[in-house]
C-alpha cells in the first residue's frame, strides 16, 4: 500500500511535464498546425526559465524567491514561445512544409538550449549553471499545509505536490473551457476544421493561427521547465546536456491518444507519467531496467498501432492539420 | 484622382503565385538564403562576443585546412549522406521517416553481432559481406514494421518509426550492459572494439565507405528518376487515389519503399561501426538520423545535391568541434547554425513560389497595361 | 427608381496571368433580385467574392450605398451587410448548425447556445426554412447545409445576399421551394444576387439580369423585357449551337452487365443499392442523379476501386465467344487490365484521381502502361509519342510537354486525362463529369469525342449533372437516386421533369424500361 502511494505519487509528478506538452500541442494542433517541434520548444522553454532565474540571481544581492520562480516561467514560455513564433512565420505566412519544418526546430531548439547551457555554464564560475537552493525547493516543494499532506493516502496522493503539478491541471481545465464553451474556442476549432470556412464568417484564420501556435508553444515549453526544475523526474534545477530527451515527443503521440481533447490529455499523460517511473516502484526480476526503460515508448508503439485500428469519427484530427491556409488559392 | 483614394485603401503587400521563374533565379534565392542564415549565425557570434569573421574563417580551416581535418570532414559527411539517400524515397513517397535513428542503429546491432561473435569462424571478405547483409535486413525490417502499419491501418508514421528510435536505443543500452558487455572493461560498461578482421578497408586514408555512398548517390538517382519503382513513389507521394487509380498496389510500394529507406540506413549503421567507431555504443548514431533528414530537404531530395550538401553540414560539424577549442563556443553551434539555415532554406522556398506586390505598385502595372 | 444597394465600376483582377475580370462595372439595387449570368469561366464567382472579400481587386472601385469602401475581407463585407453563400459550402462538418450559424460572430467570452438556438430558429421561421440548430453538419442533406448557409448570412444582419449557384445541388422541388423563399427575402427589401448560367432560373426568378463574358461585362437587361434567346447570345457572343450531336447507335451489343451491385462505404453507410444495368457498345449511357447519388462510387466499383459488398459486374467481350461474360468482382484494376478489358475511366478528380499534378503531359501518359515490359528501368518514348499525339489531336495548350499538368487550365487537364484514356482503344469508357468547369468549346469537343467513341463501338457512360446535356447527349439515361435506380429511361422521349422527378424518388413499381 504504501509503495502504490508512492508510485501514485511518483507518477503525478512525472505526468506534469507531458500534460504541459500536450496541452500546448492540442492547442496548436486545434488551430490546424501540426507542430512536431514539441521537443525542440521544451528545450527552448527548459533552459530559457532556468536562464531567466539564473541571472536575476546574479543581478540582486536579496533575490526574492517568488520573482525568481515568476521569472522564470515568464522566460520559459517566451523562449518556447519564440520558438513556436518561428514556426509560425515558417508555416503561416512562408507556407513551408509543416512536418520539415518542426523538425527544423527540433534540431534547433536541442541545439539552442544545450549551445545557451553550455556557454554560460562554461562562464559560471563553479562551471555549472544551476538556480539558487530557495528556486529549487520553490518548483519541487508542496504548496499546501503539512497538515493536509498528512492525511493518510489521499494527502500524499492529492496534496503533496509542487505548483505545477496544480497548475498543469488547471489549464487542462481551462483550455477545456476555453475550446468548448467560448466563442473564441469555437472560431479557433473552426479554423483547425476548415479554414476556408472560418475566414468566410470573419474569423481572422492568420491571428488565430498565430495566437494559438505561439500560446501552445509557450505551454509546452512550461513542460521543458518543469523537466529542468523538478527533482523527482527532472535534473533539479542545473542544466545537464540534452536531459528532456524524448518527452516532447512523447507528447506528440499523447495527443493522439487523447483525441485533441484536454480532459483527456490529463487521464493519458497520466497513465504515461506512471509507465515511466514504474520501474523504480514494481522492478520486475527477469526485466533488466535497461528494457524496462523503453516501456513508454513501446507502449506508445502499440496504442498507435491499436488507436489506427480502431479509427472512428469522433476520435479524428481536425479536418485540416498539417495544412497551410491561403485565401486566394485557386 | 478617385484611383488615390483607393489606393490608401488597398492592403500593404499581396501575393501573387509565380507561374514561372528561371532556375538561376530560383539558386540565386536559395543561395541568398544560406548567406543571410550564415548572418543570423553571426548575431549569436556577437552575442558571445566574438567576432563572427574569424569564426567562420576557423571553422572553414579548422574542416578543411589540414589533410586529417578534410579526412574527418568526408568521415563524417559519409553517413550523412548515406542517411540522406536512404530517406529520400521515403519522403519522396512523402511517408515521414524519422526513424532513421532507430533504423541505422538496428543495423549496427546485426553487424555488430557478427563482428564479435563470429570474428574467429570467418574469412575476412565473407565476415564483412555477413556483416552488411545482416545490417541491410536488420535496418529494413526496423523500417518495414511502421510502413506495414502505415499501409494497413494508416498508423501514424512519424510517431511510430521516431518511437521505434527509442526502442532501438534501448536494446543497444542493454546489449551494453548486459549480454555484450565488454568483461575486459572496466568502469562504464561497454562493448569490446572490433576485430581487425572485422573493421573496414581503407582507400585512400578513408574507410571505404566514401565509394560506397558515392556508388549509392549514382544507384538512388537512377532509382528515383528513372526506374519503374521511382515512378511508382513519385505517384504514390503525390496521390495515393491516383496510384491507385494506375492500378499500383500503394501497400505493397509503402512496405517496399520503407524496407529499401530501412536497409540503407542499417547499411549506413554498419559503416559507422566498422568503418569509423570499430565499437558500438550509445552515440553510434550521434543524431545523424535527424540531421540527414536536413540534408534530405536541403537538397530537395535530388541526391547529387545531397553530396553538396552532406559536405556542408560536415563542414558546419567538423568546424564547430574546432570552434569549441579555440574560442570555448559550445559545439552545439552546428546544431543551431544547420536549424537556422533550414529555417531560412524552408522560408526560401515561399519566395521561389509566390510574388509579392507592395501597395501602390499593381497599379502601375496596371496603367502600362492600359 | 430604387437607389444602388452596391455599384462596381472598372474592376479588374488577375491570377497569375490569367485575367479573371477585366474592366467590370455593375449595379445590385436595393430590394431586387438580380440575376448573374455567364457560362462557367465567366468571372462571375470572382467578381462577387471580391464583394464579399474573398479576393481583392487589382484595379476599380467598389460603392456600398453610395460610399466607397475597401472590402479587405469577409469580416469588412459583413460590416457593410453583404453575404454571400458559396457554391461549395463553407461549413465546419463536425459542427451543429448553430454553431457553424455563430461561427466568427463578435462577443467575448461564453456564448449561450440556448438563446441563440431560439434566435436561430425564430429566423428560419420567418422566411419559411426548416432547420434543426442543433444538428451536425455530416448529418444533414445537401438542401439543409444551404439552408445553414442563408441563415447564417442573414444571422449576421446581411441585407445584399449572393448566392453561387445555388440550385447545382438541389432537385427541382427544392429549387421552387429556395426560390419561394428568395422571393420573400426581396420583398423583405433584401437585394440578392444569384450566380447562375441556367437561363430558365434566370427567367424564373431575377428582376434584372447581368451578363458576364470571358471575365467581362456585357449587358444588363430587365428580365420582363427579355426572352431566353437573347440572353443566350449575350451568353455565349453567338448563337448558342443548342442540338449536341446525337447519332443512332449501331448494332448495341451488351458490353458491361452489372446486376443487383451493392456498396457500403467504409463508414457503413449504403452508397450503392441494388443497381443493375447494362452498357452497350456504340451507345451513350447517361447516369444522372443529384450530387452524391452514388455516380462516384458505381464509376469506381466498375473500375475496381471501389469494394463490392454484393451483386456482380459481368463484362462481355466484343468477339462475344462468351456470352456470360467475366465477372469482373473483386478485381484491382491490374487485374481487369490482365483479363483483357480495355476500360477507360475519366475520374470526377482530374488532378487528384486520374492525373499527377506535378507531372508532365509525357509522364502522365504513362500513368496506367508505364508497368509494361520486362525492364526496371521506365520507357518514356512511347508516351512521349503519345503526349506529342495527344496535344497535336486535340490541341492541348501547353508551353512543354514537361510542364507539369496542374499550371494548364482546367480545359487542357481533361483533354490530357481524356486523350490518354482514349488511346487506349477502350471498349467501355466511363466519363464522370468530363465538362464541369470546362468553357464552351471544350465542352462541345468533349462531346464530340465521346460521339467518336461510341461510333468506334465503345460502350460509354456519361456521368452528367447538366440535364438538358444528358438529354441532347445520351441514347439512354440512369437515374440514381439516394443509390438506388429510380429508372432507366430513352433520353430521346424522355422530358427534364420526368428525370428531375425521378431524381428525387425512386418508384418501386416503375418498371426497367427502354
Amino acid at each position: 500500500m504504501h509503495n502504490l502511494v508512492n508510485f501514485l505519487t511518483a507518477g503525478i509528478l512525472a505526468t506534469a511535464p507531458l500534460l504541459f506538452g500536450v496541452l500546448g500541442e492540442i492547442l496548436t494542433e486545434k488551430s490546424g498546425n501540426l507542430n512536431l517541434g514539441v521537443e525542440g520548444m521544451m528545450f527552448m522553454g527548459g533552459i530559457g526559465g532556468l536562464l531567466g532565474a539564473y541571472y536575476y540571481g546574479l543581478s540582486t544581492d536579496t533575490p526574492s524567491t517568488f520573482v525568481a520562480v515568476l521569472l522564470a516561467i515568464l522566460c520559459s514560455m517566451l523562449c518556447a514561445g519564440f520558438g513556436a513564433f518561428l514556426f509560425s512565420v515558417l508555416t503561416i505566412t512562408l507556407r513551408a512544409n509543416q512536418n520539415v519544418t518542426g523538425l527544423a526546430l527540433t534540431i534547433f531548439g536541442v541545439g539552442f538550449a544545450n549551445f545557451f547551457g553550455e556557454a554560460v555554464a562554461a562562464s559560471d564560475p563553479n562551471r555549472v549553471l544551476a538556480v539558487s537552493e530557495s528556486v529549487r525547493n520553490a518548483f519541487n516543494g508542496p504548496i499546501f499545509p503539512p497538515a493536509m499532506v498528512q492525511i493518510p493516502f489521499l494527502g500524499k496522493l492529492l496534496f503533496s505536490h509542487n505548483f505545477m503539478v496544480y497548475l498543469s491541471i488547471l489549464l487542462a481545465l481551462v483550455l477545456s473551457l476555453f475550446l468548448y464553451h467560448s466563442r473564441k474556442g469555437l472560431n479557433l476549432r473552426a479554423v483547425g476544421e476548415n479554414p476556408a470556412t472560418a475566414d468566410a464568417a470573419g474569423v481572422n484564420v492568420t491571428l488565430y493561427k498565430y495566437v494559438a501556435t505561439c500560446l501552445g508553444g509557450a505551454i509546452s515549453g512550461l513542460g521543458g521547465l518543469y523537466l529542468v526544475m523538478n527533482a523527482a523526474c527532472g535534473v533539479g534545477g542545473v542544466w545537464v546536456h540534452n536531459c528532456i530527451d524524448g518527452y516532447g515527443w512523447l507528447a506528440v503521440a499523447l495527443v493522439i491518444f487523447s483525441v485533441w481533447s484536454p480532459s483527456r490529455a490529463v487521464l493519458c499523460s497520466l497513465v504515461f507519467g506512471g509507465l515511466s517511473v514504474m520501474r523504480y516502484y514494481y522492478p520486475v526480476s527477469w526485466i533488466p531496467s535497461t528494457i524496462y526503460d523503453i516501456i513508454p515508448y513501446l507502449t506508445t508503439a502499440v496504442v498507435l498501432i491499436a488507436v489506427s485500428i480502431r479509427n472512428s469519427r469522433q476520435s479524428q484530427p481536425p479536418e485540416s492539420l498539417g495544412l497551410a491556409y491561403f485565401r486566394e488559392e485557386r | 484622382m478617385t484611383h488615390k483614394v483607393a489606393a490608401k485603401k488597398e492592403p500593404l503587400v499581396r501575393l501573387v503565385k509565380r507561374d514561372k521563374i528561371s532556375t538561376p533565379k530560383k539558386w540565386a534565392i536559395r543561395i541568398a538564403a544560406i548567406v543571410l542564415a550564415l548572418l543570423a549565425g553571426s548575431l549569436f557570434i556577437m552575442i558571445l562576443g566574438h567576432n563572427p569573421a574569424a569564426v567562420y574563417a576557423d571553422m572553414v580551416n579548422g574542416s578543411l585546412g589540414t589533410k586529417t581535418a578534410r579526412n574527418s570532414t568526408i568521415r563524417l559527411a559519409i553517413p550523412l549522406l548515406g542517411t540522406a539517400l536512404a530517406i529520400a524515397p521515403a519522403f519522396k513517397m512523402k511517408f515521414w521517416n524519422i526513424g532513421a535513428e532507430g533504423q541505422i542503429m538496428m543495423g549496427a546491432i546485426a553487424a555488430t553481432y557478427f563482428a564479435l561473435f563470429w570474428y574467429d569462424r570467418l574469412p575476412r571478405p565473407v565476415l564483412l559481406l555477413v556483416m552488411f547483409l545482416a545490417a541491410i535486413v536488420a535496418g529494413g525490417i526496423w523500417g518495414l514494421v511502421p510502413a506495414y502499419c502505415k499501409a494497413k491501418w494508416g498508423t501514424n508514421e512519424t510517431l511510430f518509426t521516431l518511437m521505434l528510435n527509442y526502442i532501438a536505443l534501448g536494446y543497444e543500452r542493454y546489449l551494453q550492459h548486459g549480454p555484450w558487455i565488454d568483461p575486459k572493461g572496466t568502469g562504464f560498461p561497454i562493448i569490446a572494439m572490433f576485430d581487425p578482421s572485422a573493421r573496414l578497408p581503407k582507400v585512400l586514408g578513408i574507410h571505404i565507405g566514401w565509394i560506397i555512398v558515392l556508388l549509392l548517390t549514382v544507384l538512388m538517382y537512377v532509382y528515383l528518376k528513372h526506374s519503374k519503382h521511382g515512378y511508382e513513389i513519385t505517384v504514390v507521394g503525390e496521390s495515393q487515389r491516383t496510384a491507385r487509380y494506375a492500378g499500383m498496389n500503394v501497400s505493397k510500394i509503402i512496405m517496399r519503399t520503407m524496407f529499401i529507406s530501412g536497409a540503407i540506413c542499417g547499411l549506413v549503421g554498419m559503416l559507422i561501426v566498422a568503418g569509423a567507431d570499430y565499437t558500438l555504443s550509445t552515440g553510434t548514431t550521434g543524431g545523424v538520423g535527424f540531421t540527414a533528414i536536413t540534408v534530405a530537404w536541403l537538397a530537395q531530395l535530388s541526391p547529387f545535391g545531397m553530396v553538396l550538401m552532406a559536405a556542408f553540414i560536415a563542414l558546419l560539424g567538423k568546424g564547430a568541434n574546432t570552434i569549441q577549442t579555440n574560442f570555448q563556443i559550445p559545439a552545439s553551434a552546428s546544431k543551431v547554425l544547420t536549424g537556422t539555415i533550414l529555417f531560412f532554406m524552408l522560408g526560401c522556398e515561399f519566395f521561389i513560389n509566390y510574388r509579392l506586390i507592395f501597395r501602390g505598385r499593381g497599379r502601375k502595372e496596371d496603367a502600362e497595361h492600359a | 427608381m430604387q437607389n444602388n444597394a452596391v455599384s462596381m465600376r472598372g474592376v479588374t483582377k488577375r491570377f497569375g496571368e490569367v485575367v479573371a475580370n477585366h474592366d467590370v462595372s455593375l449595379d445590385i439595387r436595393e430590394g431586387e433580385i438580380l440575376a448573374l449570368l455567364g457560362e462557367n469561366g465567366s468571372g462571375k464567382t470572382t467578381i462577387m467574392n471580391m464583394l464579399s472579400g474573398i479576393y481583392y481587386p487589382d484595379a476599380g472601385q467598389i460603392f456600398v450605398r453610395g460610399q466607397e469602401e475597401s472590402i479587405r475581407s469577409p469580416k469588412d463585407a459583413f460590416r457593410l451587410g453583404i453575404g454571400m453563400v458559396h457554391q461549395h459550402f463553407k461549413l465546419v462538418e463536425v459542427f451543429t448548425a448553430a454553431e457553424n450559424i455563430l461561427l466568427g460572430m463578435s462577443g467575448n467570452g461564453r456564448f449561450d447556445k440556448k438563446t441563440a438556438a431560439t434566435e436561430i430558429a425564430a429566423l428560419a421561421q420567418r422566411y419559411g426554412f426548416d432547420l434543426d440548430p442543433q444538428r451536425k453538419i455530416y448529418d444533414m442533406a445537401v438542401s439543409e447545409k444551404q439552408t445553414v448557409e442563408i441563415i447564417k448570412v442573414l444571422y449576421r444582419g446581411a441585407d445584399i445576399l449572393i448566392l453561387d449557384e445555388p440550385t447545382a445541388v438541389l432537385t427541382p422541388q427544392e429549387t421552387e421551394k429556395l426560390f419561394k423563399v428568395l422571393r420573400n427575402m426581396r420583398d423583405d427589401g433584401k437585394s440578392i444576387v444569384i450566380i447562375t448560367h441556367k437561363l430558365s432560373e434566370v427567367m424564373a426568378i431575377s428582376d434584372r439580369v447581368t451578363v458576364l463574358r470571358r471575365g467581362e461585362y456585357i449587358d444588363t437587361l430587365n428580365t420582363k423585357e427579355t426572352n431566353p434567346q437573347a440572353l443566350a447570345d449575350r451568353m455565349v457572343g453567338r448563337a448558342l449551337k443548342l442540338n449536341i450531336d446525337r447519332p443512332e447507335p449501331q448494332n448495341p451489343q451488351t458490353r458491361l452487365m452489372v446486376s443487383k451491385l451493392s456498396c457500403r462505404s467504409p463508414e457503413g453507410l449504403r452508397v450503392l443499392d441494388g443497381v443493375s444495368f447494362e452498357a452497350r457498345s456504340g451507345e451513350i449511357l447517361g447516369i444522372a442523379g443529384v450530387g452524391g447519388s452514388g455516380q462516384r462510387e458505381l464509376c469506381e466499383a466498375i473500375a475496381g476501386l471501389y469494394p463490392m459488398e454484393s451483386g456482380d459486374i459481368r463484362y462481355l467481350a466484343p468477339d462475344g465467344k462468351d456470352p456470360k461474360g467475366e465477372s469482373l468482382r473483386g478485381m484491382s484494376p491490374t487485374a481487369i487490365r490482365a483479363l483483357g478489358v480495355s476500360l477507360a475511366f475519366v475520374p470526377e478528380d482530374r488532378l487528384g484521381m486520374g492525373l499527377v499534378g506535378s507531372m508532365g503531359m509525357v509522364e502522365n501518359m504513362m500513368l496506367k502502361s508505364y508497368a509494361e515490359g520486362k525492364s526496371f528501368l521506365t520507357d518514356h518514348k512511347p508516351s512521349k509519342n503519345l503526349a506529342e499525339d495527344v496535344r497535336r489531336r486535340l490541341g492541348v495548350v501547353t508551353p512543354d510537354l514537361k510542364t507539369p499538368v496542374q499550371r494548364l487550365s482546367g480545359g487542357n487537364v481533361q483533354k490530357v486525362l481524356l486523350g490518354r484514356e482514349i488511346a487506349s482503344k477502350p471498349s467501355v469508357l466511363m466519363a464522370a463529369y468530363p465538362v464541369r468547369g470546362l468553357d464552351i468549346n471544350s465542352s462541345y469537343m468533349i462531346y464530340s469525342l465521346l460521339n467518336e467513341q461510341k461510333k468506334e463501338g465503345a460502350a460509354v457512360i456519361y456521368v452528367g449533372e447538366d440535364l438538358d446535356v444528358l438529354l441532347e447527349l445520351c441514347d439512354r439515361i440512369l437515374v440514381l437516386c439516394g443509390g438506388q435506380v429510380s429508372g432507366i429511361v430513352d433520353g430521346r422521349s424522355v422530358t427534364k421533369e420526368e428525370v428531375g422527378l425521378m431524381m428525387t424518388q425512386v418508384k418501386e413499381d416503375r418498371p426497367h424500361d427502354a
